[in-house]
C-alpha cells in the first residue's frame, strides 16, 4: 500500500515537470504547426545556463530566473531569426530544429561535460514532509506539483481571459482568418516561441533540482513532450495536462512494478489514443 | 539515344535503361576495393553502402509516398538484434539457429515491425508522422535498454558476423565489401522498380492528393503501410550489414544519434531520387572519418549538424537538388535565361 501510494505520488510529480516541459511544446506545435525537436535542448540548456546563474549568485531563485528568462531569448530569438523566414514550411522547419538540437547537444557537451550536476535547493524546500500512509515525502517534489498546478492554471487563464490568449487560441483554431482580422500574427507567434521555450528553460532548472542534470535528459524530455503532445492533443493547455498525468502515472508504476518493460506503457498509452482519437484526446480534427 | 540508332537490335544494356554514366560508375565501383587499402574499402566503402541503404528506404517512404520516418534506423536496429537473438553471438544467449534461418526470419520480424509503425503512423498524416515515427524511435530505444529477457540490457550483443559460405570469409574487407555493393545495388534497383510499377505510381499520387487518390476508389492507408513495409525490408538488409561490420548490437545502435543521421544522410542526399542517400552517405562518413583535420575530431557533431542546417536552409532538395540546379544554370549559361530552362 505504501509503495503504491509513494509510486502515485511520485507519478504526479513526475507529470507535473512533463506538464511544464510539454505545455510549451504544445502551444507552439498547434499554434505555428511548428514542432519544434529541439525542445529538449532549450530543457537541458535552460538547466545548465540556470545552474551557472546559481552557482555565481549562490541564490537558486536567480538560477530559475535565469533558466526562464535566457530560454525565452533564445525562443524569441529563433522565432524571428529563422522561424519566420520559412513559414508554412512545416518539414523543413522541423528539419532545422533537429539540425539545432544536434549542435547544441554537442556544443553543451563541449561546455558543461559528461558530469551529471546537482542544484543546491534552498534550505526551507530541502527535506522531507510528514504524510498520512507514505510517512515523509520531499518537500521539493511537493512544491514542484504545485509550481506546476499554479503555472497551469496562470496558463489557462491567460489563454481563456486575456486579449493575447484569445488570439493565440484563435490562431490555433484558424490562422489564416486571425490574420485576416488585422491581428499582427507575427508579435503572436514571437510571444508563443519565447513563451513556450522560457518554459522549457523554467522547467530546466525546476526538474533538474528534482532530478539532476546530465547529457541525455534532453531526448528524455523531447520524447515525454512528443507523446503527451500526441496523446493530449496539439494546441491544448488542458491536453497537455492530461496528457503529462497519463505519461507520468505509467512511467512510475512501470518502473516500480516491471522495471524491464516501464517503456511499453508509456507507448501503449500513445497506440491505444492514435487507434481511437488520432487527433489527441483534446485536440480537435484538422 | 546515340547508340541506340547505330545498332539495329538494342543491347541489353539499352533496354534497361543503362547508360555510359551507370557504366563508368559501375566499373569504378567494382575496381574500388582492387585499388584502396582494406580501410578505405570497409571503414569508408562499405559503411556508405549500407548506411547508404538505410537511408534509401527512408528516401522512399518520404520521396515517393510523403511521409518522413524517423523509425528507419529502428527497423534496422530490430533485425540486427534479430540477428543476435535467433543466431548466434559471442555469449550464446540467443536461440543459435544457422544463418539460413536466422536471417530470413531476422528480416521478416524487421518488416513485421515496419508494418506495424506503418499501421499506428498512417492514422494521422504530415508532420504528426515524425513525431509519432521519432517517439516509437526513441520508446524502442529505452526498451533495448532496460530489457533484460530479449534485448540484454545495456550491454546488447556480440560476436556477430556473417557466415562462411562457398569458402570465403564475408567479413574480409574485399567480400564484405562486395556484399554491401550487391545489397545496394539490388536495394537502388528495387526502389527504382518499385517506384515506377503501379503500386509507386499509386503511392506518389496518394503523396500528392490522398482525397482525390481515396475518392478514385484506392485504399490511402493500405498503400501506406505496404510502402512501409516494403521501405522495412531494405532497411533489414542495411541493419543487418551493419551489424556485421560492427560485430556488435547495442541500444546505443539505435539511440536517437543514429536515429537522426539516417534522416541526415538522407536530407544531405536529397530526397527526389535514390541515388541521393548514398551521395547523402558518402559525404557524411567522409566528413566523420576526416573531421580530425577540419576541426576537433570531438566535434563532429557539431560540423554536421551546421552542414546539416546549411544543406536544409539553402537547398531542400540536398545536393541532388543543388546539382540539378547548377547543370540548369550551366546550359542556360546564366540566370536570365534561368526560367526559360525550367519551362522547357
Amino acid at each position: 500500500m505504501r509503495l503504491f501510494l509513494l509510486t502515485i505520488m511520485n507519478g504526479f510529480t513526475l507529470a507535473a515537470l512533463y506538464f511544464l516541459v510539454a505545455s510549451g511544446f504544445t502551444l507552439v506545435f498547434g499554434l505555428m504547426r511548428n514542432v519544434n525537436l529541439a525542445h529538449g535542448s532549450l530543457y537541458l540548456l535552460g538547466a545548465y545556463i540556470g545552474y551557472d546563474a546559481a552557482d555565481v549568485t549562490g541564490s537558486w531563485f536567480v538560477g530559475v530566473a535565469a533558466g526562464f528568462l535566457s530560454m525565452a531569448a533564445a525562443g524569441l530569438l529563433l522565432q524571428i531569426g529563422i522561424f519566420r523566414r520559412m513559414e508554412g514550411q512545416e518539414l523543413r522547419q522541423t528539419l532545422v530544429t533537429i539540425g539545432i538540437s544536434i549542435v547544441l547537444a554537442d556544443l553543451m557537451l563541449a561546455i558543461w561535460g559528461g558530469k551529471t550536476y546537482q542544484f543546491e535547493t534552498p534550505d526551507w524546500l530541502y527535506g522531507a514532509i510528514r504524510l498520512p500512509l507514505v510517512r515523509a515525502y520531499p518537500i521539493y517534489r511537493l512544491a514542484l506539483l504545485g509550481t506546476a498546478i499554479v503555472i497551469g492554471i496562470a496558463l489557462w487563464l491567460f489563454l481563456n481571459r486575456t486579449r493575447v490568449g484569445m488570439m493565440i487560441r484563435a490562431g490555433v483554431d484558424d490562422r489564416a482568418m486571425l490574420q485576416a482580422s488585422g491581428v499582427n500574427t507575427q508579435r503572436i507567434f514571437a510571444i508563443t516561441f519565447a513563451l513556450g521555450a522560457g518554459l522549457a528553460g523554467f522547467a530546466g532548472v525546476v526538474g533538474g533540482t528534482a532530478l539532476s542534470i546530465a547529457p541525455g535528459e534532453d531526448v528524455r524530455y523531447l520524447l515525454a513532450s512528443l507523446v503527451v503532445v500526441i496523446v493530449g492533443g496539439m494546441g491544448s493547455v488542458t491536453g497537455a495536462a492530461i496528457g503529462a498525468l497519463l505519461i507520468g502515472l505509467a512511467e512510475t508504476i512501470g518502473l516500480a512494478y516491471s522495471p524491464t518493460y516501464g517503456v511499453v506503457y508509456t507507448f501503449l498509452i500513445m497506440v491505444a489514443v492514435l487507434a481511437i482519437r488520432p487527433q489527441g484526446l483534446m485536440g480537435r480534427p484538422a | 539515344m546515340t547508340a541506340a540508332a547505330a545498332t539495329p537490335t538494342p543491347s541489353l544494356a539499352l533496354r534497361l535503361g543503362l547508360t555510359p554514366r551507370h557504366l563508368v560508375t559501375a566499373a569504378a565501383l567494382i575496381a574500388y576495393p582492387l585499388l584502396a587499402s582494406p580501410f578505405w574499402t570497409v571503414q569508408i566503402g562499405a559503411q556508405i553502402l549500407f548506411l547508404g541503404v538505410i537511408a534509401l528506404s527512408l528516401m522512399f517512404l518520404a520521396g515517393y509516398g510523403g511521409m518522413v520516418s524517423l523509425s528507419q534506423m529502428t527497423v534496422a536496429g530490430c533485425a540486427g538484434y534479430m540477428i543476435a537473438v535467433i543466431g548466434v553471438n559471442s555469449a550464446h544467449l540467443g536461440l543459435d539457429w544457422p544463418w539460413w534461418a536466422a536471417i530470413p526470419l531476422a528480416i521478416a520480424i524487421a518488416v513485421i515491425l515496419a508494418l506495424l509503425i506503418g499501421v499506428i503512423s498512417v492514422r494521422t498524416g504530415g508532420i504528426y508522422t515524425i513525431m509519432i515515427t521519432l517517439a516509437i524511435g526513441v520508446a524502442f530505444f529505452y526498451f533495448t535498454r532496460q530489457n533484460y529477457a530479449i534485448f540484454n540490457g545495456h550491454s546488447g550483443f556480440a560476436g556477430l558476423e556473417p557466415p562462411v559460405l562457398l569458402g570465403i570469409n564475408w567479413r574480409d574487407p574485399l567480400p564484405f565489401y562486395y556484399l554491401s555493393l550487391a545489397v545496394a545495388v539490388l536495394s537502388y534497383a528495387a526502389v527504382l522498380y518499385v517506384s515506377r510499377s503501379t503500386f509507386g505510381i499509386a503511392l506518389q499520387a496518394i503523396r500528392d492528393n490522398p482525397r482525390r487518390m481515396n475518392a478514385l476508389g484506392f485504399h490511402v492507408n493500405l498503400h501506406r503501410v505496404a510502402a512501409h513495409g516494403f521501405a522495412g525490408f531494405i532497411a533489414a538488409l542495411g541493419g543487418i550489414l551493419y551489424v556485421w561490420l560492427n560485430g556488435r548490437v547495442s541500444p546505443g545502435t539505435i539511440d536517437i544519434g543514429p536515429v537522426i543521421n539516417i534522416l541526415v544522410i538522407a536530407v544531405l542526399g536529397g530526397m527526389r531520387h535514390p541515388i541521393g542517400p548514398f551521395i547523402g552517405a558518402l559525404l557524411f562518413v567522409l566528413l566523420r572519418n576526416f573531421a580530425i583535420d577540419l576541426i576537433d575530431p570531438e566535434r563532429f557533431n557539431t560540423l554536421i549538424g551546421l552542414t546539416f542546417l546549411i544543406i536544409v536552409l539553402i537547398s531542400p532538395d540536398g545536393l541532388l537538388g543543388l546539382w540539378e540546379k547548377a547543370r540548369g544554370w550551366a546550359r542556360s549559361g546564366g540566370a536570365a535565361a534561368g526560367w526559360r530552362q525550367k519551362q522547357g
